[in-house]
């Protein structure tokens, strides 16, 4: 996988990176798969993949909870090696909090502090700081068992913020809390981010969350590193039919790689599309519903890709209409806007669908 | 079936109230009963245990005086609080080995160490006998330690069995403790050591003092394995009474008995208030 940030010394580094574990009866699970990523310093970061893909065991290994079975990962250029968790500049936010259930909000925001020994008077004015800094002031002498999760969320994100760590690890932080605190908790994360500056590396399966927030995600698929870019590039320009279809919704064109510019389709319609791959290939050509555009049959702009089909099914959504069109070898959805002006189609209707070569993706696997 | 099966928790009706009622009674006259008789002979002004000659304190002076009964009790507290302390540390730290990390021989180490819990107290005390008769006077290489004298032999062999004992305590606690926790503590730049003094050991704590209470009640019980290692001059009180019987049963006994049993019922209830004050904080804890 290349990689394009550059300068001199990324906040985190991950070089080979594999994690085996091995059970009991002697059979090993590859966790993470020679994982290679740069993440730049004040990025905000995500990890992005469906459950069990080896995000919170990559989180885990740059927090130094679990170490690489092979491969090497450096913060802001030092090797961390066989360094245990208490020595990492890094600090993380549990799936669950993890919250001390015995200590009161300021002394579990103050307990990082307390441990490297931060005099008292600065340890009283950086937990001030912190608590205000997440809203919790009413609340600093309550026990976390006296707290909703949204606010023993904030109360985690207090007690690794206020160490001031030159990363931070977010493990599925909005994971527990329902729908609209969790858009409310995704806008304070990003507007944080950028007032304390400090790298983020965020790790979460849902799709919407990373690209909302993120300024660059990196999606993984079964311990390996599939595409690493900012959302709009892995929504525009997915390299692989599982990044495509994880990220929004998308239609899979089957094809073959005819040369490093044309790709021919199923039906054996040629059409220009670069790719990567060497002639021969197997690969899809994916593109987004909403970029296809139906016309009547023959009445589509020339300039454009055509597939020609019949509308099968019409669903309105209220902001949109979605047909699905039957071409001869297979089922295409397309997404138009439901405004007035958009001739509308109906079940049975033969049309043309055009789409932009810019908007078609060829992708792998 | 009666009707009351859905409401379980509501009262008895007709004949079952009856039953229940008649047999919570027997429960509390075959508990209580041989407490209220010894109380009450402990009384009795007569050398005979069986009956009644009149009231005496007699029998508290005769405790009070017998230099020997002093003794064996400040044996007993002492093979007491040192197997107590050295267990707790003890089975902690085993609790703490098996619940929290991985190493080799971990299986067989967690199968042995609950033996003393399984095997017979008789089998213990042989074993005990054995170990020291055999092994004693190497210990005795050791600048300070005399396992000749008893007390440090008494002493082992409560450790021997109650490490067990705190160890199966202080373990299900921690099972219920998430090992996130510690992980945490690590995070924010505790070492093994603060981690485990700061997060673990405050939440493991009712565990601790639960096996700990364990241990010493166990340790004042014990006459099987106590007898067979105690030594002349090392005699704890559950040993020494024990003995008195043998020789002829003398109403003694019974003060005796009084005695320890007023100050295990006193520990039981302090451990019931400490109990209540940590439960009313938690619950405390949880409203909102
Ligand atoms: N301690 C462990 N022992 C064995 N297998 C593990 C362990 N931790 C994680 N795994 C396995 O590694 C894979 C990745 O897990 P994880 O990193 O937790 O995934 P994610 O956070 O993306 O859901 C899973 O198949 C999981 O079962
Ligand atoms: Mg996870």
């Amino acid at each position: 996988m290349h990689d394009t940030t550059d300068g001199p010394r990324p906040a985190v580094e991950l070089q080979g990176v594999v994690k085996r574990f091995g059970d009991r009866s002697g059979t090993e699970v590859t966790a993470v798969d020679d994982l290679d990523l740069r993440i730049a310093d004040g990025e905000f970061f995500s990890l992005l993949g469906p459950s069990g893909c080896g995000k919170t065991t990559t989180l885990r290994m740059i927090a130094g909870l679990e170490l690489p079975t092979a491969g090497s990962i450096r913060i802001h250029g030092e090797e961390m090696g066989l360094r245990p968790p208490n020595r990492r500049p890094v600090n993380t936010v549990f799936q669950n909090y993890a919250l001390f259930p015995h200590m009161t909000v300021a002394k579990n925001i103050g307990f990082g502090l307390e441990m490297r020994k931060v005099p008292t008077g600065d340890r009283a004015e950086l937990i001030d700081w912190a608590i205000q800094l997440v809203e919790m002031g009413a609340l600093a002498h309550r026990k976390p068992g006296q707290l909703s999760g949204g606010q023993q969320q904030r109360v985690a994100l207090a007690r690794a913020l206020v160490n001031r760590p030159e990363v931070l690890l977010l493990d599925e932080p909005l994971g527990a809390l329902d729908l609209k605190l969790r858009q409310q908790m995704q806008h304070e994360l990003k507007t944080l981010q950028r007032e304390v500056g400090i790298t983020f590396v965020y790790v979460t399966h849902d799709q919407e969350e990373a690209v909302t927030m993120s300024d660059r995600i990196g999606v993984m698929h079964d311990g390996r590193l599939l595409q690493v870019d900012t959302p709009e590039a892995i929504y525009e320009r997915p390299t692989t039919r599982f990044v495509a279809d994880f990220i929004g919704q998308s239609n899979f064109l089957e094809a073959t790689v005819a040369s490093a510019d044309e790709v021919v389709l199923a039906n054996g319609q040629r059409l220009r599309l670069s790719s990567d791959s060497p002639s021969g290939e197997a690969v899809a050509v994916t593109v987004r519903p909403e970029r296809l555009t139906v016309h009547r049959r023959g009445e589509a702009p020339a300039g454009l890709h055509h597939l020609e089909g019949r509308v099968e099914t019409v669903t309105y959504l209220g902001n949109a209409i979605v047909y699905g069109i039957g071409i001869d070898w297979m089922h295409l959805d397309v997404r138009c806007p439901a405004t007035l002006a958009v001739e509308r189609r109906d079940v049975g209707d033969e049309v043309t669908v055009s789409f932009e070569p810019r908007h078609a993706a060829v992708v792998t696997g | 079936m009666s009707k009351g099966v859905a409401r379980s928790t509501a009262e008895p009706q007709g004949l079952s109230r009856w039953w229940l009622r008649g047999h919570s009674l027997l429960v509390f006259v075959f508990f209580y009963a041989p407490i209220v008789v010894l109380f009450v002979f402990s009384f009795n002004d007569s050398n005979a245990v069986g009956n009644w000659k009149g009231f005496t304190l007699g029998w508290y002076e005769a405790f009070l005086d017998n230099q020997n009964v002093h003794e064996s009790i400040w044996i007993s507290v002492k093979v007491c609080l040192f197997s107590t302390v050295i267990a707790v540390v003890l089975g902690t730290a085993s609790a703490l080995a098996l619940e929290r990390f991985r190493w080799w021989g971990q299986k067989a180490f967690d199968a042995v160490l609950y033996l003393p819990i399984i095997i017979p107290d008789v089998t213990m005390a042989v074993m005990m006998l054995v170990f020291f008769g055999e092994t004693a006077h190497w210990f005795n290489v050791i600048p300070g330690v005399d396992l000749t004298s008893g007390l440090e032999k008494l002493v082992l062999s409560h450790v021997a069995f109650n490490i067990s004992f705190v160890s199966v305590v202080v373990r299900a606690r921690l099972a219920n403790l998430d090992a996130s926790m510690e992980e945490a503590a690590a995070d924010l730049y505790a070492n093994r050591w603060q981690a485990f003094r700061r997060v673990t050991l405050p939440q493991i704590m009712p565990g601790v003092l639960g096996g700990a209470l364990l241990a010493i009640t166990i340790s004042l019980d014990d006459v099987v394995v106590s007898s067979f290692v105690a030594a002349v001059g090392a005699t704890p009180i559950s040993v020494y009474v024990f003995g008195m019987l043998r020789k002829g049963v003398s109403p003694l006994v019974n003060s005796v008995s009084v005695v320890m049993l007023t100050a295990s019922i006193s520990l039981v209830l302090a451990s019931l208030v400490f109990s209540r004050a940590t439960g009313s904080e938690r619950e405390e804890r949880l409203k909102t």
